[in-house]
């Protein structure tokens, strides 16, 4: 049913919304701007701030201080490297709980997420000491098998949810062609879930490209991504905020601007099954 | 080559026996249909031939060979699906392709046949097209291309038309009994539809509970059901099934008369009664008639130029040679 909404209803409800999306965005839009101020500025009233002059210097100061693009490669390898790593790991595991499901398998679903409610600190120590004793710190092939894992169960459940909704009639169909498992995953599974799995893959390159617990305590400088770039800007002896924030800066656009670009399969990701 | 044969066969899901075991022979070359009302078990018993569900106890023989064991894929056997099951990200081409690709046959043998089965099918001008691009009707055409390009020991139809509307059912009906009359494969075809059994079949079997009630040519089954519930299953209209009063007179538990066996006039006969509802066709007209002889009222077939008043007098009479007796378990009697 169509409810019946004033004009002035309509502008009250659109400014407080602004008014939220706005309060949500300042601290970002807040960094941007002093990320072009000088250091002395920075630090000012909020107008003020925003009445100083532009500059760039900052971006120069943290492109000479520290190397931008091997953390930027850094977190490129660990978000898609753990995402890729986590889907081969993932798609067998949705395909049995979705389409050969047993008296467990819910079970076992909640179990896997369970584990995302634990602490993180608490196994930071069995894990720190598993590194040392592999030669695992401070290595990429370390990091992204120890990212794969922790979110590998909302990989699982994100790819259950969207084979769920793919006609088990099709599989069959495919079985009495003749298809072996491994075709039927391959020629006919995957394609169908390939707008699920798309939005699977960019969730999870996100939450990996942020994840900055594991990243801060098992690198150093080899392996370090971009979030240990911008830990390193918050040094003991008094904050440099205007470099500090072209740091940020740096660290974010990227995935922003991937976020920009495919909110829509995103949404739709998040959203799947709610509504059909 | 497509015989099957299901020796003691038997299915449960966990304690609940759905398929208690049963034995049943498919000639090479026959249509058959099983036939029952939904949750009979026909679906299961399709399937357990296919192989998607594995048996419980007994064996499933395909050409002499025990089959029980073996995956969907090395049957040899090609099932069309109700909801077809078409592959929505590959063209009509690919479609019908696949399982000759995945028998690893080379493009150009590939080709061949997809250009026959679309010949055969008239889908020559859509094999570019994606299944969602397709009517209901051509979406059917294609899942039977699938299925006739392996050049499979047998078909297996699961309710294919139930999703047609009902003018493109009668053709689609038409076109799978021409198929079989040119292929000349072993077709089992699975509805919850008398007609379509009647009007396909070679041997129709008609299920219950996962009991095989009655095995027959259609006009086997249609002359001499061997129980009431076969009686009452197979025709449209339904058989009149009279019990009490009526049938004691001919020493029976229960008697079966087809609408097309009572004779109806306004002056006399062995029954009374008045007319109900009328339901002209045009070619025929049933009434359906509140009688004495029955609680239930009676289906009476007449011409279709006959017209009664709602509420008016009539007499019934039953022609004997056709009368059906049941006895007290519901078995015919002889």
């Amino acid at each position: 049913m169509a409810r019946a909404v004033t004009t002035r209803q309509k502008t009250i409800n659109s400014l407080a919304a602004w008014a939220v999306g706005l309060l949500i965005f300042f601290p970002i839009l807040w960094i941007f701007v002093m990320s072009f101020k000088a250091e002395g500025d920075a630090i000012k009233t909020p107008l003020e701030v925003l009445a100083a002059p532009w500059t760039l210097e900052n971006y120069g100061v943290v492109q000479e201080r520290s190397n931008y693009s091997r953390h930027f490669a850094n977190s490129v390898i660990l978000a898609f490297g753990s995402t890729l790593l986590g889907l081969l790991v993932a798609v067998p595991a949705a395909w049995a709980m979705a389409f050969v499901p047993s008296k467990r398998t819910k079970d076992i679903l909640l179990w896997m997420l369970s584990t995302k409610m634990l602490p993180a600190v608490g196994v930071l120590y069995p894990i720190y000491l598993l590194f040392i004793r592999l030669g695992l710190l401070d290595s990429r092939a370390g990091l992204v098998v120890v990212l794969m894992l922790i979110n590998l169960p909302i990989i699982v459940w994100m790819l259950y949810t969207y084979f769920r909704e793919i006609p088990g009639e099709i599989l069959e169909a495919a079985r009495m062609d003749g298809a072996t498992l491994h075709e039927e995953i391959l020629y006919v599974l995957t394609p169908m879930a390939i707008p699920g799995m798309a939005s699977t893959l960019l969730l999870n390159v996100i939450l990996a490209w942020n994840e900055a617990f594991w990243t801060l305590n098992l690198t150093a400088a080899k392996a370090a991504p971009l979030t240990a770039f911008i830990a390193s800007y918050s040094s003991p002896e008094g904050l440099f905020y205007a470099k500090l924030s072209a740091a940020s800066t740096m660290a974010i656009a990227p995935i922003l601007i991937m976020g920009w670009f495919s909110q829509k399969q995103l949404v739709r990701g998040l959203t799947f099954g709610a509504v059909k | 080559m497509g015989q099957i044969q299901l020796n003691q066969v038997s299915k449960s899901f966990g304690s609940v026996e759905v398929i208690p075991p049963l034995d049943l022979t498919i000639e090479d070359g026959e249509f058959v249909v099983f036939v029952g009302p939904s949750g009979c078990g026909k679906s299961t018993l399709l399937r357990l031939i296919a192989g998607l569900e594995d048996v419980t106890e007994g064996h499933v023989t395909i050409d002499g060979q025990d089959a029980t064991e073996v995956v969907p894929a090395k049957r040899g056997l090609a099932m069309v699906f109700q909801s077809y099951a078409l592959y929505p990200h590959m063209s009509v081409r690919k479609n019908i392709a696949f399982p000759l690709r995945m028998a690893g046959l080379d493009k150009a043998q590939q080709d061949k046949s997809v250009a026959q089965a679309a010949e055969v099918l008239n889908l020559t001008d859509y094999l570019d097209r994606r299944p969602g691009q397709l009517s209901g009707g051509q979406r059917q055409r294609v899942a039977i291309g699938r299925a006739i390009v392996r050049e499979p020991a047998a078909f297996l139809f699961d309710e294919p038309l139930s999703n047609l509307d009902a003018a493109l059912r009668v053709g689609m009906r038409l076109e799978i009994s021409e198929l079989h009359k040119r292929l000349k494969t072993t077709m089992i075809y699975v509805t919850h539809d008398q007609v379509e059994a009647m009007t396909m079949a070679d041997k129709i079997v008609v299920l219950q509970a996962g009991v095989i009630e009655q095995v027959g040519s259609p006009l086997e089954l249609y002359q001499r059901p061997r129980n009431t519930f076969v009686a009452g299953f197979i025709g449209s209209p339904k058989m009149n099934l009279i019990q009490g009063p009526g049938a004691d007179k001919y020493g029976a538990a229960t008697i079966g008369i087809r609408p097309e066996h009572i004779d109806i006039n306004e002056e006399e006969g062995l029954w009374h009664g008045t007319v109900g509802v009328s339901e002209h066709l045009g070619s025929d007209t049933f009434f359906h008639v509140q009688c004495n002889a029955s609680h239930e009222p009676l289906t009476v077939r007449a011409t279709g130029e006959m017209a009664l008043e709602y509420g008016a007098e009539v007499h019934l009479t039953p022609r004997t040679e056709h009368l059906h007796k049941f006895d007290a378990k519901g078995l015919r009697m002889e």
